[in-house]
């Protein structure tokens, strides 16, 4: 209903002999005080013609059912927000004091934010290039692929029930899943890992890697001969995370391409437009709302990555992520609360900016 | 633009055609590369599941079999922490509730505030959809704190030591807080689509609300509801982190966050990791194939507007 008609509604109250339905209308019984001239256009409801069919009980229930669980999501959710927020300007070490509710603790201020910014703290920075080289390997990596992929199983193939499963199957494995999975292919030795066995099976003895120079180094934790054990380890581990995140791309842009009208491709077509084409000049900027979406999701998976470190070495070094640090300050490894809180409150307005524009574009034109 | 191309002349199409066939050829060849990197990973758990170790240490992963047994299965079923029947009974006992919870609470706000309009409707969507991008890290230490130290006492059956903490009632109550958004998200989008004049020809027959979303909207949402469901279901199977901080203990941990000990048992016994592995995968595979329909329409309606 479009901010014209709406307003006309609520201005002049409804009768229900003119709701449209008056055959119905007629009908039902006039006692029940559904039609009451109260004039619901003043309460913070809006005078949509339904509401005028409403009875109070039905408000009620109405109210009942979003009230509660919106109440219990912002307090849990939201809340936290704003508690991670107070824990965060103090050094609130949790034990000891478990039943204070968290009073009686040191405020200190902005203390926990500069240790975290002027690099007291180390893990904090290489944690948010290790976030932005997840962000930016998705991104330019598996995004496109699962992307391109989309636009081939799009077209005519043979066999593509068979390509989609093989791609989406990874999906809805837990990343924890998938990090046994590619441990397997990454473990060091020729007769434990498999990329490893591989390349001594063609002649490449076991530390090849490591023993190349400068590269080796980086790539490899020389000591325990590991894929995911050097400096570098964070580039394996994303490698085995967008195993899973193609899929998932491809399935979201595949269901984009579904409702794209083949009427444009066509017209394209008959211009002599090629794939590429019709795909870049065409496809693309079409589909810009799912292009925004998918970056968006991507953005946060990126924020969101745990399981993978965490499965791998605990979300230590060198895989700390600022997902893991959260967790390891405060709960699994010590009990520095208040600074976890810190990296919680950083992550969590990071997370906003994606999600915002995820919200932006998904209710574009909802505005009620 | 139709009469331009109409008007081509036939000889100019012939190298444009076997071009375009070059080009699938080369679209094919791609397509079979990366299936085939798709599946090693699978092929190399699945190869190491079915080898001894002993096998496998000697002749390297790269080699043929010396013979195929399923003695890897049959020894980490019982002896991990928790066994497999347990943590599939953990899993069973979060994931069921959760689901069904979730689903009938979600479709509930969706129906309220796709169907009846009010000015803080598109706020409400927001702050559910909002709650479920955010990464679960950022809430979890007020959670933690939460669960040790509740309102109140939990009583005996729901919990055994008066906290939410280390209880799989607390995990049911987290996974149903945080999935409420995108079920809700998802339906309200659906819903949006279900015709209006069916909804007010009730409420005009005088039914209430509450039967109209289950005699009229549950229904006419069935498919929608199904997708969710494959999809909850998976969501809430995989979850590792929240099992994974709110449980302590082991044996009570269902089977993805289990997988965490798991991991770390097997450190030395690959073939017997790669079976644990795989049992702890195939109850959502086999989900997935099943209702792969379902599974991918659920993750469409959530991101591509209907």
């Amino acid at each position: 209903m479009s901010r014209a008609d709406r307003s006309a509604a609520s201005a002049t109250p409804v009768q229900p002999g003119e709701s449209g339905l008056s055959g119905v209308a007629a009908k039902s019984p006039p006692s029940r005080g559904r039609f009451d001239r109260f004039p619901f256009n003043r309460l913070p409801f809006i005078g949509r013609q339904r509401w005028h069919l409403l009875t109070r009980r039905d408000k009620a229930v109405l109210a009942l059912m979003v009230g509660i669980p919106l109440a219990i999501d912002v307090v849990l959710i939201w809340g936290s927000l704003i508690v991670d927020l107070l824990w965060s300007f103090t050094d609130w070490r949790g034990v000891g004091d478990m039943t204070g509710g968290g009073l009686g603790h040191r405020f200190v201020g902005l203390t926990n934010y500069t240790q975290l910014f002027d690099g007291t703290y180390p893990f904090f920075w290489s944690a948010v290039l290790h976030n932005i080289f997840w962000l930016g390997f998705l991104m330019f990596v598996a995004t496109p692929i699962g992307i391109l992929l989309a636009v081939i199983l799009d077209g005519q193939i043979k066999g593509m029930a068979f390509y989609r499963t093989v791609f989406y199957v990874p999906v809805v494995l837990s990343l924890a899943l998938i990090g046994i999975i590619w441990q397997l292919q990454y473990a060091p030795d020729w007769n434990r890992g498999f990329i490893d066995g591989t390349l001594h099976f063609f002649g490449y003895d076991v530390p090849v890697v490591k023993d190349l120079p400068l590269v080796g180094q980086w790539f490899r934790d020389v000591s325990r001969t590991d894929w995911v054990g050097g400096p570098l380890a964070i580039v394996p581990t994303v490698i085995a995370a967008s195993w899973r995140h193609v899929g998932y791309i491809c399935i979201l842009y595949l269901a984009g391409l579904k409702s794209f009208d083949p009427a444009l491709r066509e017209a394209a077509a008959l211009d002599g437009a090629n794939a590429r084409q019709t795909f870049f000049r065409v496809v693309f900027p079409v589909m810009k709302p799912i292009n925004i979406v998918i970056v968006v999701i991507t953005t946060i998976e990126a924020l969101r990555a745990f399981d993978l470190a965490y499965i791998t070495n605990g979300g230590r070094s060198p895989l700390e992520l600022l997902s893991t640090l959260i967790t390891n300050n405060s709960i699994s490894e010590s009990d520095r609360i208040g600074f976890g809180a810190a990296i919680a409150v950083i992550l969590a307005v990071v997370s906003l900016v994606p999600i915002v524009g995820f919200l932006t574009v998904t209710t574009r034109g909802d505005e009620q | 633009m139709t009469a331009a191309s109409s008007a081509r002349p036939p000889s100019a199409m012939k190298p444009r055609r076997r071009l375009i066939r070059t080009r699938r050829l080369g679209l094919y060849a791609f397509l079979i590369t990366l299936t085939f990197i798709w599946l090693v990973p699978f092929f190399v758990a699945v190869y190491e599941a079915v080898r001894t170790n002993k096998d496998v240490t000697q002749n390297g992963i790269f080699s043929i079999a010396q013979g195929l047994t399923l003695d890897n299965f049959i020894k980490v079923w019982g002896q991990t922490t928790p066994t497999f029947p347990q943590a599939y009974f953990n899993t069973l006992v979060v994931t069921i509730p959760a689901v069904v919870i979730v689903l009938i609470v979600g479709s509930m706000v969706a129906y309220a505030v796709s169907k009846y309009s009010w000015r803080l409707n598109l706020v409400v969507l927001m702050l559910f959809t909002a709650g479920n991008l955010l990464p679960q890290q950022a809430i979890i230490l007020p959670w933690y704190r939460f669960f040790l130290t509740p309102l109140f006492h939990i009583p005996e059956p729901l919990s055994d030591n008066g906290m939410l903490y280390n209880q799989y009632l607390g995990i049911i109550l987290i996974h149903v807080v945080f999935q409420l958004g995108f079920v809700i998200f998802v339906l309200s989008n659906y819903m949006k689509t279900l015709s209006k004049e069916l909804i007010e020809a009730a409420l005009v027959d005088g039914a209430g609300v509450l039967r109209i979303w289950g005699a009229v909207v549950m229904p006419l949402c069935k498919p929608a509801i199904a997708a969710m469901a494959a999809l909850e279901f998976t969501f809430i199977y995989n979850d590792f982190f929240w099992a994974l901080l709110l449980m302590s203990t082991q044996n009570k941990r269902p089977i993805t966050a289990a997988l965490n000990t798991i991991n770390g048992q097997y450190y030395t016994d690959y073939n017997a990791l790669a079976a644990a592995a795989l049992l702890a995968a195939v109850p959502t595979i086999v989900v997935f194939l099943a209702l792969q329909r379902y599974f991918v329409s659920g993750l469409s309606i959530g991101s591509v507007k209907g």
